[in-house]
């Protein structure tokens, strides 16, 4: 049989799949859902810090200075900084077993105490203290709202610092900073633009959609034709067997292109995403991206005798690969373990690939090891697939 | 002479320890319609899946128009149509669409194909419902569908699995009557399974009773009929019949067995070439008025139940119901 039949064979299998496809109205819509769905759940569910704001804060002031204190204007510059940023809501507590009161009552995440001995400390030129207390059953706010906490006191200490140095000394307001902050802290992106967690998910969600779509759409729908006997109807007929594979492939590859079409459209028009890299090289690396999962899409096709057993060890193997693979969390956050199956997994290189495309506009030979990497997979995958495929079809 | 268009030898095959085909040997004649009777999963299903290369033989081979199925699988595969027991469709393209991907199956160029699917749905009168989605249908215009589609590639063999099989009995008579259609104006070979006595006496040239995986019988349906014991049934209407007649007929030494159906009919079963005129004779004897007499043909039924002891109808799930005891006496049946 030439090769051009084989050919032929499977973009008339992949159109006739393609087509059915089209013929279920829901899965089209749920086509362009899931993504959606997918992109505002991990997108609004992280959260990062530029989201918080408006955090309930019990605020006490135990120094007994008068209007002109310290003290007294300490509280007053913290309510001014915060009216202009608004992270916070202000309110004002007795003592420390009033606000640890209130932290468990959750009114309030966590508090500002300004102690008794703060101003007098303050006029004696020692340093003077200021508690912030955390509410430790969320350490996620609780580090959050200490870092706002610790920033805004440390803003206000330099200013007055500056002020110090500019009426204590001869040094001018022009240098004043200086002194008291000799160095100054730079942060700078190689690409414009202030990335959001988005920016950071969206090449890995899309990455995992088109590869996981492939890898359960595969064996769910050669096992599904074996299930309803339409598979026989290829099978007697003079087709290759590699044929029947190669056209089912093709229209899952298909779908799955769409599908992450779909997301980076909806990433870039209404999540703010911005592609930096060429739009070209994305595809082209989808493109392996799916092909570093075809062999294992048909050895697990081989292995499932029903559609039910094929969803099931696509569930197994899917949960792991999306946690472990650096879609939604940094793998560098991960226990060493973990680390080390996320090196075997082939998304995982494909998620950092992409992302350096996408987000950092990387070329080629920037991607080159991940590259090999999905090159390598692949093929081997696929050389072992292979003659699994055919003993499982003609058992 | 005819030539074999199937010749089959010592075909096996066995699932994990399970002989589902036992060593089955048979020849399908050119253009013979060649039935496979037995219950369900006498193994019936299992022959034409490892004749039409879907799996292959565990032991022995057959060959299709002279090609190995083992050896030259893809030759036989365009030269056998396939209509098995769930229908090779997809419910959701449509009929024309259906045919259209099978026929590319085939490498049937598309002027071909075209002309081919018209004529083929004008044949089952589906030209009409060509643009509606296969799953719409009733069964038996999935039926039809179903078989053209297997007729696509003008095969020289055509294996039907169950053809009727969950059909109303309308739409089976005309299936049957299809059947016999092609295979009378385009010569095709056939292969039929079913587990219906009388499907097999309708269409099948030769019949081969299969049981646990093995040809118990096989020959003409005349033929095989012979094979019961106990010679010849008659139904005879005698319009005074009484209980001296029927005792006197009961008396005549070659009757077997005499059974009252209603009033006037009897039905005797009698062995030997004498018996019919003693019968009649008897009864006339004693002044039996006989109205008419109808001497009944045995039944495949009859034959099955002859060669097997049990019946047809009898499966492993009526079985297992029927009591314990009977569950230990049934053997695994695979399709």
């Amino acid at each position: 049989m030439g090769a051009k039949r084989m050919v032929s064979h499977s973009l008339w299998i992949a159109w006739k799949d393609l087509l059915e496809l089209t013929r279920v109205r829901m899965l089209l819509v749920l086509l362009v859902l899931m993504p959606l769905f997918m992109m505002l759940m991990v997108g609004y569910i992280f959260p990062t810090s530029g989201s918080i704001n408006h955090l309930p804060v019990g605020l006490v002031d135990l120094d007994p200075g008068n209007d002109n204190s310290p003290g007294h204007t300490f509280v007053l510059q913290l309510e001014a900084i915060n009216n202009q940023t608004g992270m916070m809501d202000l309110s004002s507590a007795t003592s420390f077993a009033d606000i640890k009161t209130k932290i468990q009552n959750g009114d309030i995440y966590g508090g500002i105490i300004i102690p008794e001995n703060f101003s007098s400390s303050f006029m004696a030129g020692k340093q003077a203290t200021i508690t912030i207390i955390t509410d430790q059953s969320n350490p996620q706010i609780s580090q959050m709202m200490q870092g706002v906490l610790t920033q805004t006191i440390d803003q206000m200490g330099v200013l007055l610092a500056e002020n110090r140095v500019i009426n204590n000394t001869s040094i001018g307001a022009d240098n004043s900073l200086a002194i008291v902050k000799p160095y100054a802290v730079e942060t700078k992106g190689i690409v414009p633009g202030n990335p959001n967690y988005f920016q950071f998910v969206a090449p890995g969600i899309i990455a995992m959609v088109v590869m996981m779509s492939l890898m359960t759409a595969l064996p769910r729908a050669i096992s599904h034709e074996k299930e309803v006997g339409t598979l026989d109807g290829m099978m007697a007929a003079p087709v290759n067997r590699l044929s029947i594979l190669l056209g089912k492939t093709i229209a899952q590859m298909v779908r799955g292109m769409i599908q992450g079409v779909i997301i980076l459209v909806l990433a870039v028009t209404l999540f703010g995403v911005t592609i930096y890299g060429s739009v070209p090289l994305i595809f082209a690396l989808l493109l392996l991206g799916v092909f570093s999962f075809v062999g294992l899409g048909i050895v697990i096709t081989s292995f499932a005798k029903n559609e039910e057993t094929a969803a099931m060890m696509m569930m197994t193997i899917m949960f792991p690969m999306m946690f472990l693979s650096g879609v939604f969390f940094p793998i560098q956050q991960m226990p060493w373990f973990m680390q080390d199956i996320s090196k075997v997994l082939p998304l995982t290189y494909a998620t950092k690939a992409l992302r350096k495309v996408m987000t950092l506009g990387a070329g080629i030979p920037s991607i080159a090891t991940e590259l090999a990497v999905l090159i390598g997979f692949g093929a081997v995958m696929i050389l072992i697939a292979v003659p699994v495929f055919r003993r499982a079809m003609t058992r | 002479m005819v030539k074999n268009m199937i010749e089959v030898k010592n075909l096996t095959k066995e699932f994990n320890g399970v002989t589902a085909v036992n060593h089955v040997s048979f020849d399908v004649k050119e253009g013979e319609i060649f039935g496979l009777l037995g219950p369900n999963g006498a193994g019936k299903s299992t022959t034409i899946r490892v004749l039409c290369t879907l799996t292959r033989p565990t032991e022995g081979t057959a060959t299709i128009g002279g090609h190995d199925i083992v050896k030259d699988g893809s030759k036989v595969r365009e030269l056998v149509g396939l209509v098995s027991e769930k229908m090779i469709m997809y419910d959701r393209l449509t009929a024309k669409e259906n045919l259209k991907f099978f026929g590319k199956l085939y490498n049937i160029p598309n002027d071909v194909l075209d002309r081919r699917i018209k004529e083929m749905l004008e044949l089952v009168h589906m030209e009409k419902w060509q643009n509606k989605q296969v799953g719409t249908y009733s069964t038996g215009m999935k039926q039809r569908i179903n078989i053209i589609r297997a007729l696509l590639n003008m095969p020289e063999v055509l294996f039907l699995d169950e053809p009727t099989l969950g059909l109303d009995p309308q739409s089976s008579t005309e299936i049957r009557e299809f059947i016999r259609k092609i295979n009378q104006e385009r010569k095709i070979t056939i292969i039929l399974t079913t587990h219906m006595m009388i499907e097999a006496d309708m269409l099948c040239d030769r019949i081969g009773i299969m049981d646990y995986g093995k040809i118990i019988a096989l020959d003409t349906s005349h033929n095989l009929k012979k094979m019961v014991n106990g010679g010849n049934t008659f139904e005879l209407n005698i319009s005074n019949l009484n209980n001296k007649l029927l005792s006197l007929i009961q008396s005549v030494g070659s009757v077997k067995s005499v059974v009252r159906e209603n009033e006037t009919r009897v039905k005797v079963r009698a062995e030997g070439d004498g018996a019919f005129d003693d019968i009649v004779d008897a009864i006339r004897a004693n002044n039996g008025k006989i109205v008419s007499i109808n001497s009944l043909e045995p039944t495949l039924e009859d034959v099955f139940l002859h060669l097997t002891g049990h019946e047809v109808r009898e499966q492993v799930s009526e079985r297992v119901e029927s009591g314990f005891n009977h569950m230990r006496e049934v053997r695994p049946r695979i399709r």
